[in-house]
Formats: C-alpha cells, structure tokens, sequence
C-alpha cells in the first residue's frame, strides 16, 4: 500500500484543497501560488500534513517557496529531509 | 422505553407505601404514558411506567421470571434479545412475554452481573433478587439512559429521573454547591455528582448490587481508545465500519411501532437515514428544525438530504419566542441548568415528532465523539503543532481553519491568538485538549455568590477526574476524545439534549453510532484515519461518498446551535425570565451575586436592541444564571413538583406484602 511521496501530496492537495474526486490536475512543477492553488492558511495545513505523515519537524525558515510551491519542490524537500513512513492522508 | 423508579428498605421490614410509589411514577409518567406497575414486598418496592414500543399489548412490567423469585424494571431496549431468546429457551427458560425485559431477567439468572457484556442496547434497569434480597441495578456503557440514587438513612431510593426519587418524599431537595460548580466550568455536573445533594448517578458502563445494607458499585465497561498495532488498508477499515453500521441500523428498525429518523443536513444523521432508507420496507418520515435565524437555519441541507433519499420530510419552524416560551419546561425535564438553548429545539422536536405519531427515531449522535468531528479536536492538533515551535509565526495562522462560523471571535486575529496561546506549552497534561474550553467555561463563575464559590480551591477549578490505565500512550486525539466522552457527550449531550428532551414527549432516541461495536471498533482506529491533518471524520466521508450527495458529505462539520440570549430579549424578555432574574428572586435563591446578574440582565436588552450580541461566555452566563433559578424554583422550592406531578390511576399492583 506504499505511495510515492508525490502521489500522497497530490491526492492530499486534490482533495482537501482543490476539493476534488479527480486527483491534481496540474503538472507537479506547476507553482501553488502563482495559480491560486494555495492560501496562506493551506501552506500552514501542509506543513501539517508535512509532519504528520513524513514525522519530521518543519522549521518557519523552510517555509519558503523554493520548498513549498508545487508538488515537485515539496516532494524534493521531503526526500531531504526524510524518507516516508506512508500513512493515509488523503 | 420507560422509566423506573424503586425504594429498598436496608434494614428493618416495613413495606414501602404504595400511595408514595404512585407518586413517583406520577413524576416520571412522561416516561411512559402507556402503562404502569409496582411490584412490591416487605423490603422493596419497584415501579415502572411503559412506553409500549415492543410487544405492546403483552409487556407491561414489573416482570417475574417463572418462580417469582426475580422481579425487574427496566427502561430502555436490548436490539441483540432476538438472537439472544433461543439459547435461554434452550437453557429450559419459558417465556411469558415478547419482550427484550423478560430475555434481560432470564440472562442475570443464568449469567449474574455478567450478562451485561451480552447485551447491545441503551438501558437501565433493576432486578430483585427475592432469596437474596438483593437489588442489581445497570446503566448502558455510555449512558444513554439515566439511573439515580439516594441512599438515605435506612433507605435506598432510585429512578430514572431525579424528581422521581424527590417525589419519594425522603430525600430533601437541596443544592449541591460542588456540582454547581462543575456546571459552570463542563456544562453539566460530572458522573457520578447530580446538581442536587444526596442524589447521585449510577456511572455510564457500571452495576450496583446492594445486599444487607452494603452498596458494590463495578465498572463492566470502559472507553478505550488505545488504537490497535495491525496496519490495515483504509479501504478495509471502511468496509467494516460499513458493515457495522448497517448492521448497527438494522437492529435499531426493531419495534412494533413506526421508526422515524431526526435528519440534520450533517453527514452523520445523512448517513445513518441512508441505511434506515436501505433497510425499511416502509416510506421512511424524517424530521428537522428550521431555525428562523438563518445563522442556525440548515433547512436547505435537510430539503435536499430529504429529497434525495425521497423521505416524507416534516419540518419544524422554531423563532425566538418558541426558545423562551419552552425554556422553564425543558429545565423541569432536564433537572440541571444548562448554558446552552441547545437542548429547547429538541425538546420541540420530540413533540413534533410525538404529534406525527411515532415513538421512536434513530438520531447520528455519537460520529463527532468517536469519529472526530469537533472543533475542539482540531484546536488540540493545531496548538500541539504551534507548541511545537511556540515562537513560530506562521503555526498560529492554522487557527483561523476554526470557528469558522463564530464571526464574532475570527474577526480579530490579535485576539484568537492571545486567546488560545494560553496554556500552550502546556502538552504534558492530561488535560491538555479540553482545559481551554474550561477555563473558558469558568468565568461565567464570576456571577456566582461567595458561599458557593467557597468550595473552590484559592487557585480556580483544577480538574481531577480518574485517567485511564495506559492514557498517556494513548494518541494525543485518543486522549481528547475521552474527556470529550466522558465528560460531555455522556452527562451533557446524551442526558440534557437527548434523553431527557425526548423522553419528554414519550419519545425515543436510537443511536446507530452508540452500538458497542461500532464504539469499539472506532476506538481502535488509527487517529490517521479518524482526523488526517485537520479533516474530521476522514473515514466516515469515505463511506459517505458511497452513500450521499456530495455536497452532503464534503460539507464541513456545523456545530448544532441555538439562538441564546436573543431568544429572550427579543423582542421584549416574557414575564418569568424578568421575575426570574429580578433581584428579589436572586437574593431569595442566594446562588449569585444580586448585583452583578442585573448588570448581565441590563447587558442583554441593550445588545438585544444593538447591532451587537453578548459575547460567548456572557450567554453562556445568561442561560446559566436563569436555568439555575428555574431549577431553584422548580425543585428547591418545590413549585414544578406540586403542580406538574399529576395523579395516577389504572396501575398494575403485583403485592407480595398481603401473601407474607
């Protein structure tokens, strides 16, 4: 049942952000801020989601676009960070 | 579904009268209006009024097993007595009647105090053992019916509602300061304290066995929320909640009389009215509240839900003075006072309800509890993940995902910040998730006099409630949703907004998500599923999709509200909420400080005339303060007591006094 940590962000970002049944329907280097895909307060929610899932702490300072803007860069982050232990999340 | 009441005398023969035992069935007839009876001997009485909901012509109570030798009261139904009849009649058991009673009584006989983990249902209930003389009482593991007692002098007093037991006559009717308290901090007094001193509960998932005298309380049950090691698919976990809860509804479709459904416009009355609808031959009637006020009107979700399931759907319309007019009648059913006006729609709703003809609806209580649907769920995550970095200024952003309903408190940022910074840093606590919402609670204490207020320690209110075995390896969402339970759903949620509120109308409650099973199987999840992030009851939106509309299922939790303090002010307060706050009548009841309640009181109109309403914790203040008074009258003073408890007749009278 183990998912790649880009599919867990798409399916987590495509259902609880986009709201969608149909997955993320955008390239994973396509930017969350530069398309509206994202609020302040849903960067905050991935980061929750960040911790929780891939259990490792992120600082104020790694809250930076170049981490967090697409599912590329996040993905990119999280394997630096740490490999996964998967849980369902979306 | 009924109501029981009993008197044991512990030590001397002196029969109760009968003439005091019709006076307490006559305080709980609302129970059950459809019949009545008393058994009783030299040293107990047991009485019972019936809401004939199975086998109706053939179960009025009290029931004797073949020999005489047990007798039992019971309010409440065991959904399992079907499967469970055969093995007793195997055992050589005959039966008289149809009824879950009659499988109840047979079951103690053969397994004693142990049936109880046999039995799926919402009870309470007594059995005399006449060779032992010894009663056993029992509750339902979260206690979906009420039992109280007293134990005074040489008697043992018990009823399903504390103004039976008041009715007795042997039990003055008197304040207890330290439960006061515990209202004004967690909304009700906490398990097993009463409002009133001398009259105690029986705990939610415990028995009595009282025997020459000596009272053995055992716990037969408890939550535990300790989530299983197996790693499962959620797919797997989804199927077998499914099941469950089909199977959870199925049961609860058992009565001889029609089931209705309460149907909220939220995912969880949804859900469960989507497998009533699956599992009923008949066209299934549903029934709502539509508020005036639109902030609490959720009429078009309940339409829609309504029309997709192709119900016959009544609604029921509810402004401001329908709120104030019932008020004093829902505190006399209630017994305590209440901070919310939550529970006065229910009220309402069970007359309606009752006025369509049925007795019976099966309710979504209980998925916010052990599936995680609450706010106060989310604000634990959310401070422990801002505790996490206290200087962090980005964490503290995630509040605003709250209240997103309560515009009154979002609006100022500075303001939710400050307020729930406090106690952060906090996270060894036991308490950690609730002693926000308590502290908060506790300022209404402000309003109340010295002498009561003289039972807190010079610190505040510190909780000191029992911790679980094992609590603090439990998941930090495991640990919040006990208190949540324990402290909430059970004295508050299931007493003053759900039993006591239905029952009132002769109507009874059916929770699909309170089967034992469904609990335990909840509880055993991982908090992954229930709450990912910050999205309630994951697992249950899994199996709504399958079920509802999306709009229905994707919808975010509303919390179930009711106007408060502008319900009485507006537009003018009615006659007996001025009486009941004027200064007279706060220094004859002598709980709260004259001076300040007519500040609060003089608040409330001009916010009523204002673009501003009081805030939370004034509301809370007001509601408080005013129930506390109707009950003061009511029951202190005894007013409701004299004129609502009316005469009985045509009762059952098994006396075994005459055959001594």
């Amino acid at each position: 049942m183990s998912m790649a940590v880009e599919d867990l962000i798409r399916n987590y970002i495509a259902h609880n952000i986009l709201f969608s049944n149909k997955g993320y329907p955008y390239p994973d280097d396509t930017s969350f801020l530069d398309n509206g895909i994202v609020d302040s307060i849903n960067v905050m929610e991935i980061v929750m989601f960040v911790e929780e899932n891939f259990h490792f702490k992120v600082r104020d300072e790694e809250i930076i676009p170049d981490n967090f803007d697409s599912v590329a860069a996040l993905t990119a982050y999280i394997q630096r960070k740490r490999t996964p232990a998967v849980q369902p999340g979306a | 579904m009924c109501g029981i009441v009993g008197i044991v005398n512990l030590n001397q023969q002196q029969p109760a009268d009968l003439e005091t035992a019709k006076e307490m069935l006559a305080a709980i007839r609302h129970r059950g209006p459809d019949s009545a009876g008393i058994y009783r001997d030299s040293h107990v009485m047991l009485g019972n009024v019936r809401l004939n909901i199975i086998d109706l012509s053939g179960g009025d109570q009290p029931i004797g097993n073949e020999s005489g030798t047990l007798w039992i009261v019971y309010n409440g139904e065991v959904f399992n007595y079907v499967e469970l009849r055969p093995e007793l009649e195997r055992r050589g058991h005959r039966f008289s009647t149809q009824t879950d009673t009659e499988v109840i009584l047979h079951l103690y006989e053969e397994e004693g105090p142990a049936c109880l983990n046999r039995l799926n249902g919402q009870f309470a209930f007594a059995i005399w053992d006449t060779i032992r003389q010894q009663l056993f009482l029992a509750r339902d593991r979260v206690g979906i019916r009420p039992l109280f007692y007293s134990h005074q002098g040489h008697r043992f007093i018990f009823g399903s509602e504390i103004k039976g037991i008041l009715a007795s006559g042997e039990v003055p009717a008197a304040i207890n300061p330290s439960a006061m308290v515990e209202v004004f901090t967690y909304w009700s007094a906490q398990s097993p304290h009463t409002f009133f001193k001398n009259i105690v509960e029986l705990p939610p998932g415990h028995y009595l066995l009282l025997e020459r005298g000596k009272i053995n309380i055992q716990s037969y049950w408890d939550v535990n929320l300790m989530p299983e090691d197996e790693t499962r698919s959620p797919d797997s976990y989804c199927e077998e909640l499914e099941a469950l809860l089909i199977d959870a509804a199925r049961l609860r479709l058992r009565a001889d009389v029609p089931v209705g459904a309460y149907l909220s416009g939220g995912l969880d009355s949804s859900l469960t009215t989507a497998l009533i609808r699956d599992h009923t031959q008949n066209q299934l009637n549903t029934f709502s509240i539509a508020f005036s006020d639109p902030e609490f009107d959720e009429s078009s979700y309940q339409a829609q839900m309504a029309d997709y399931l192709g119900t016959d759907h009544h609604f029921l319309r509810c402004d401001y003075p329908d709120i104030a007019g019932a008020f004093p009648e829902v505190v006399w059913h209630a017994e305590t006072p209440i901070l919310r006006t939550a529970p006065v729609p229910m009220f309402l709703l069970s007359q309606f309800v009752r006025e369509h003809g049925f007795k019976v609806v099966v309710t979504g209580e209980g998925a916010d509890e052990f599936l995680a649907g609450y706010d106060i769920f989310k604000e634990m995550k959310i401070r422990r993940f801002w505790a996490e970095e206290p200087e962090s200024v980005l964490r503290p952003k995630l509040l605003a995902r709250l209240y997103p309903d309560i515009r009154r408190i979002s609006a100022n940022a500075a303001f939710m910040t400050g307020f729930f910074r406090k106690g952060l840093e906090q996270i060894q606590s036991p308490y950690y998730s609730h002693l926000l919402r308590w502290q908060n609670t506790s300022r209404t204490q402000k309003f109340l006099n010295d002498d009561i207020k003289s039972v807190l320690p010079p610190t505040g209110y510190e909780p000191s409630f029992r911790i679980p075995t094992d609590f603090s390896k439990w998941p930090s969402l495991s640990q919040a949703q006990y208190w949540e339970i324990t402290t909430f759903l059970s004295p508050y949620l299931l007493s003053s907004q759900g039993d006591r509120m239905a029952m009132a109308h002769s109507v009874e409650g059916r929770y699909p998500f309170l089967d034992y099973r469904v609990i335990e199987f909840c509880n055993r999840l991982p908090p992954a599923l229930k709450l990912p992030v910050l999205m309630e009851k994951w697992l249950l939106k899994q199996l709504g999709r399958k079920y509802l509309p999306e709009q229905i299922w994707r919808r975010n939790k509303r919390p179930y509200r009711a106007p408060i303090s502008r319900s009485f002010f507006q537009p003018a307060p009615p006659d007996y909420v001025r009486e009941t706050l004027s200064p007279p009548a706060i220094r004859d009841a002598g709980l709260f400080q004259p001076a300040a309640v007519q500040m609060l009181y003089d608040k409330a109109v001009s916010a009523s005339n204002g673009q501003f309403g009081l805030s939370e914790v004034e509301d809370m203040a007001l509601v408080g303060i005013l129930s506390t008074q109707l009950v003061y009258q009511q029951f202190i003073r005894g007013e409701g007591m004299r004129k609502r408890c009316a005469s009985m007749s045509a009762i059952k009278i098994i006396d075994c006094v005459l055959h001594e």
